[in-house]
């Protein structure tokens, strides 16, 4: 491009704005696919989808939020109203006046936070004051600095705020004001303004602000994360608000994600001293994503499902890198948009009334899919010939079908979590935990494979068996009440044989003691006769055996019976989803695309590109079987497949000497003349750069050890 | 009682009421008035007052000047973030508020200089006027000329003007190398527990007779003198814990005058305040709420802040916070004996040199690069881990929680170094997590 300067230099080009038509998600959908038409379904039924998953995510949210938010509010209120009484009885007069200061601990995941802070002075700004101020320390590195986005974000914030009431001629005041001093007493001249105005403004105003607004509303900073501050910085600001506490109803929240420890840490008692610090601690991150779990994975009305392997990879990000559920979600939303990018069929993903619709609609081409679908060959084998026959040549046959697999797979879905948390419920309290803790741990090995084949299985049935009466009693009233919101047929049978047991407990208790007198007189046979060594041991023999299978009392009887019923209703109704035909269209299952892109591998990626430079390029020139490389490749990845040959040390002659060769070869030179593998400038240069950004990606290094030649920083050859 | 403060030039009665505000600091307030002289007279340039935190110092300063209403400017130099607000705040109080916009952005002290100049001829002194520079330890940080310059202001405006210093820190670790105008020096000594007595007990409860405030007063000073001076933060604990000792009296099971009762009631009470609301530990708020529920129940006893000492933390986290630790507080050298399967025996003793034969707890955390801590990384962690970008945010995520701390400056991307910010106990706590035990890895308790 052409620019107007004489002097040489570096320019930036930005794209005109026509050029950049960005394509729309629809648009990326088609260019995928071959048809149209379903493609823009897809992307409505992945739209609505995620809409939804956002919804139920926000509503989590704030429901799990609500309770530290409420307790802060209330602490915020009592501290507000304090100011406001100004009270002058004995003790509040000889009191220090400290500032009051939540410190509210959100744990280690920093950018987590942010949603909760901006709810958090949201309410504040609804109900409490309109003065709330946050700040985030990388803006803050100086005093200075924090001084000014405190100011520019109260005054300035207000002065667009009144924009609307008042004329121009009030507002370039407070403007000027804030630049010539940039100190608390500027913030309490306009505090004090501000305030007055509220006080003597008519009832219009404050009616637009909360009814229960008092007429001295505090000012309240939030320091996002304390943790990453200054502590001289923060230091200083606490002693400079201290002395205007008198006239500034001050209040800080600190938003900490280690622990409340560091606040003494970073302040000296001097100026902790100056605080009155009450603590709020947040729901912990692992709870938080259990309950997303519930409520988003375990979920019947949403058709979209994770197969184990995903949800794995989702779990174990969560777990061992970031602990973000924000992330999960994030992932969750990968998920869904791939799916339904890369799967045709996941037209049929949506609401029952929808699906069988879009089943209807089938063209030939998708029913070919689904003759290909692996589960639905399955269950096509499965049955007689002639059926099949007709399968796999009538498409209307296998839409009908297929409306009738959807509807199966729905049932499947709406009993399986019942019994899923059943399941749960009765094995969380087992010690050691056989199964998980969480109930998303069963749900995983329930996807994987057939739950009850497992050793972890056997064992928790194995300790149910060892439960006492009540406490079994209690889970089994537990899954009552999950198998009862149910509203599946098979569910409500389930429930009423369990109800059906339960009578059997209460009945035991008045059998019991009957039974116990019984007992109690058929024991002891004669031992006292006198015996041969041959004839005692064969009794001690025959008396164990019978204590062995005799001893059953009616509860243990009944509790064997009980665990028989869960077992057939686990091997009924958890089988793992592969086994329902058109799984498919309801399960994302490529976790390593989601692995690849949310938990991204850079030295695998750069050791990809120089060795199969194809993965990236997709030039067709560069393709080659496995081993082998084309010498058309890029310069740096020959030099790099060079270098792989080396030893520690590498002489660049030799190393330029076998570039030119190669490079000479791929030039198409007859391997015969004399110029053949003759080092030139041009490839001298080439292979200069290529070291140099060999180098640069950090695989050699320049050395003293020897001279001409470089180091070898990795390890192995080819 | 003390002589009256006296100086010449002074209405009786101002003084009077000067020395009503100053209780145990009649000598010094003498002193100073001394040396401030009559109002018209020129005093000495600069004044610097040093004493400990609530010593009284600002105090005393501030009585004298307005008492006796001598022109003062009040600056407190913490708040000065930068020199100008020093001078803007100076010109307000002594030439009215339009006097500042005189001043040009970002002004110097010769800026200050010739604008004071030019006001102080429209508007020259007729008595003396005082700056008063509160934590002048501050004016260190600026620029380097200013303390010198503020030193002999008066000198420098030719005006009569005397500047105070206050400061918690001695004169010697004022003085530039560069020489300056010694100011006089002038300290204020602690309280001592007699006098601090005298002046908690003004202000006794009104409902109260003084003597039963008096014996309060000594109960608590009997308990905090040994930790505590701060006359501001007596004043404060006297009167959170001053309900709990009337208690007795209320229910009327003891008489004022058996002290032996109330104090037996009131000191384990003010020995658990030590441990707790004098350390912020429980908030103030917290602890009168807390006295409130004691009279319903005994039990229910707060939590300090540094009981929440439990930090979660991702696995792999976890993991790269104990191989700093490793990496910290081991010599590189001995890497080998700790992570290699065939090291062989390598004997502490004839293995090290000899500076590395302290305890490397003693000497705290050195910094490490990047390598090592990620060679050690996985190593330590069970389980093959990819090397993925997430592991590498962990690792400044664990900087920006001040678990790990950067060394060198910021900007390094090639080969950045770390420490491990951590202490002992947390790192074992966080490694009884992940069941690892820690102290078999790490040399100083081979």
């Amino acid at each position: 491009m052409a620019t107007s300067s004489v002097s040489k230099g570096c320019f930036v080009f930005k794209p005109s704005s026509k050029k950049r038509k960005k394509n729309s998600d629809v648009d990326y959908f088609i260019e995928g696919s071959d048809d149209g038409e379903m493609a823009r379904i897809r992307v409505n039924i992945c739209q609505r989808l995620w809409d939804m998953t956002k919804s139920e995510t926000e509503m989590l949210q704030d429901e799990l939020n609500k309770k530290i938010l409420d307790s802060l509010l209330e602490f915020i209120k009592k501290c507000a109203s304090s100011f406001q009484s100004q009270m002058n009885d004995w003790a509040s007069l000889m009191r220090a006046s400290e500032i009051p200061t939540a410190a509210l601990v959100l744990g280690v995941n920093v950018p987590d936070h942010d949603m909760t802070f901006q709810s958090l002075s949201v309410l504040l700004q609804q109900s409490v004051t309109p003065f709330v101020v946050s700040v985030q320390a990388k803006e803050c590195t100086a005093l200075k600095h924090l001084m000014q986005k405190v100011l520019e974000r109260l005054i300035g914030v207000d002065v667009a705020v009144d924009d609307d009431d008042e004329d121009g001629g009030q507002r370039s005041a407070p403007v000027h004001q804030k630049r010539v001093h940039c100190s608390l007493s500027s913030l309490c001249d306009w505090y004090s303004s501000v305030t007055k105005k509220y006080e003597t403004s008519p009832g219009k105003k404050r009616t637009s602000m909360a009814k229960d607004m008092i007429s001295k509303p505090p000012i309240v900073i939030i320091f996002k994360d304390l943790e990453a501050f200054n502590p001289r910085v923060l230091q200083d600001f606490i002693v400079i608000c201290s002395r205007y506490i008198q006239k500034l109803p001050l209040m800080f929240i600190f938003g900490i994600a280690t622990s409340p420890s560091t606040i003494q840490h970073m302040l000296p008692h001097s100026v902790s001293s100056l605080l009155c610090i009450e603590l709020f601690q947040s729901l912990s991150c692992t709870q938080h994503l259990a309950t997303v779990v519930d409520k988003l994975v375990l979920n019947t009305e949403f058709p979209f499902k994770l197969s184990g392997k995903v949800l794995q990879v989702l779990v174990s990000i969560f777990l061992y890198h970031d602990f973000s559920v924000r992330n999960f979600i994030k992932g969750l939303q990968l998920a869904l948009v791939e799916h339904f990018h890369s799967q045709p069929l996941s037209v049929l993903c949506c609401p029952k009334k929808e699906a069988l619709d879009h089943a209807q609609k089938l063209s030939h081409q998708e029913v070919e899919r689904i003759r290909q679908l692996p589960s639905f060959m399955r269950y096509v084998e499965n049955q007689e010939p002639q059926k099949q026959v007709e399968l796999l040549t009538n498409d209307g046959c296998v839409k009908e079908v297929c409306k009738i697999l959807m509807k199966a797979l729905r049932k499947y879905h709406k009993n399986y979590y019942p019994i899923l948390r059943c399941l749960h419920t009765l094995t969380s309290s087992l010690p050691k935990y056989p199964l998980g803790k969480q109930i998303r741990e069963i749900h995983i090995s329930c996807l994987e494979k057939n739950v009850w084949e497992t050793e972890e299985y056997d064992s928790a049935m194995q300790l149910l068996k060892l439960m006492a009466k009540d406490e079994l009693v209690a889970l089994l009233q537990k899954c009552v009440v999950i198998l009862s919101s149910s509203k599946s047929k098979k569910m409500k049978a389930a429930l009423g044989q369990l109800q059906n047991y339960l009578a059997k407990f209460d009945q035991l208790d008045t059998l019991s003691a009957e039974e116990v007198m019984q007992e109690a007189v058929s024991p002891e046979k004669d031992l006292q006769k006198k015996t041969d060594l041959f004839q005692l041991q064969k009794t001690l023999l025959e008396r164990k055996e019978t204590r062995r299978t005799k001893k059953m009392t009616p509860f243990e009887v009944l509790r064997n019976q009980i665990l028989e019923f869960v077992d057939s209703l686990v091997r009924a109704h958890l089988v793992p989803p592969e086994s329902q035909p058109l799984n498919e269209v309801c399960y994302y299952g490529s976790s390593g695309v989601l692995r690849r892109h949310l938990n991204a591998t850079p030295r695998t990626s750069i050791q990809t590109a120089l060795s199969h430079p194809y993965y990236y390029l997709q030039h067709e020139g560069l393709k080659t079987d496995s081993g082998t490389f084309s010498n058309a490749a890029p310069d740096i990845c020959i030099v790099h497949k060079l270098h792989l040959e080396c030893g520690r040390l590498i002489n660049l002659f030799d190393w330029l000497e076998a570039y030119s060769t190669v490079v000479s070869a791929a030039e198409g030179k007859d391997p015969d003349s004399s110029d053949y593998g003759k080092v030139d400038e041009l490839k001298h240069a080439r292979f200069i750069q290529a070291v140099s950004e060999l180098e640069f990606l950090g695989f050699v290094k320049s050395t003293k050890m020897k001279t001409d030649h470089v180091a070898r920083l990795t390890w192995g050859g080819c | 009682m003390p002589a009256l403060v006296e100086q010449p030039g002074y209405a009786h009665e101002r003084l009077c009421a000067l020395t009503e505000r100053v209780p145990c600091r009649e000598t010094q307030a003498s002193t100073l008035l001394a040396l401030l002289g009559e109002p018209g007279h020129y005093s000495y340039p600069s004044i610097f007052i040093y004493g400990h935190r609530a010593s009284g110092k600002s105090h005393v300063t501030e009585s004298i000047l307005q008492e006796l209403e001598l022109p003062h400017a009040i600056v407190s130099c913490v708040e000065c973030v930068s020199a100008g607000l020093l001078f803007e705040q100076t010109l307000v109080a002594f030439f009215g508020p339009e006097a500042p916009s005189l001043l040009p952005r970002s002004s110097s002290l010769s800026d200050f200089v010739r604008i004071y100049k030019q006001l102080c001829a429209q508007t020259p002194a007729c008595q003396t006027r005082y700056i008063v520079l509160d934590r002048a330890e501050r004016l260190r940080d600026m620029e380097a000329n200013l303390l010198p310059g503020l030193l002999r202001l008066q000198e420098l405006v030719d005006d009569n003007v005397t500047v105070i210093l206050l400061t918690e820190i001695v004169w010697d670790k004022f003085r530039p190398n560069t020489g300056c105008l010694e100011p006089l020096l002038l300290h204020f000594p602690d309280y001592s527990k007699a006098e601090l007595q005298e002046i908690l007990v003004r202000d006794y409860h009104p409902a109260y007779s003084p003597d039963l405030y008096g014996s309060f007063v000594s109960i608590l000073l009997g308990v905090f003198y040994s930790v505590c001076r701060d006359l501001r933060e007596l004043k404060h604990l006297a009167a959170l814990n001053f309900s709990k000792f009337c208690e007795p009296l209320e229910r009327e099971e003891v008489k004022e005058s058996e002290t032996h009762k109330l104090w037996r009631n009131i000191e384990p009470h003010l020995k658990k305040a030590m441990q707790t609301v004098y350390l912020r530990e429980v908030s103030s708020v917290q602890w009168e709420q807390q006295q409130q529920q004691m009279e319903d129940r005994e039990a229910g006893t707060l939590k300090g802040l540094s009981a929440y000492a439990h930090v979660e933390l991702p696995y792999y986290s976890k993991f790269l916070l104990i191989a700093a630790y490793l990496a910290s507080f081991n010599p590189a050298r001995t890497d080998r004996r700790f992570f290699l399967k065939h090291h062989g025996k390598i004997k502490k003793t004839n293995f090290l040199k000899k500076h590395e034969k302290t305890s490397n707890h003693l000497l705290g955390p050195k910094p490490f690069p990047l390598d090592r801590l990620l060679a050690i990384f996985y190593s330590v962690v069970d389980s093959r881990v990819a090397p993925t970008a997430s592991i590498f945010s962990q690792i400044s995520s664990l900087v920006t929680l001040q678990l790990l701390t950067q060394v060198g400056h910021d900007d390094q991307l090639d080969a950045p170094k770390y420490k491990c910010a951590v202490a002992l106990d947390f790192i074992q706590a966080v490694s009884r997590t992940v069941s690892f035990d820690i102290v078999k890895y790490l040399y100083d308790f081979l």
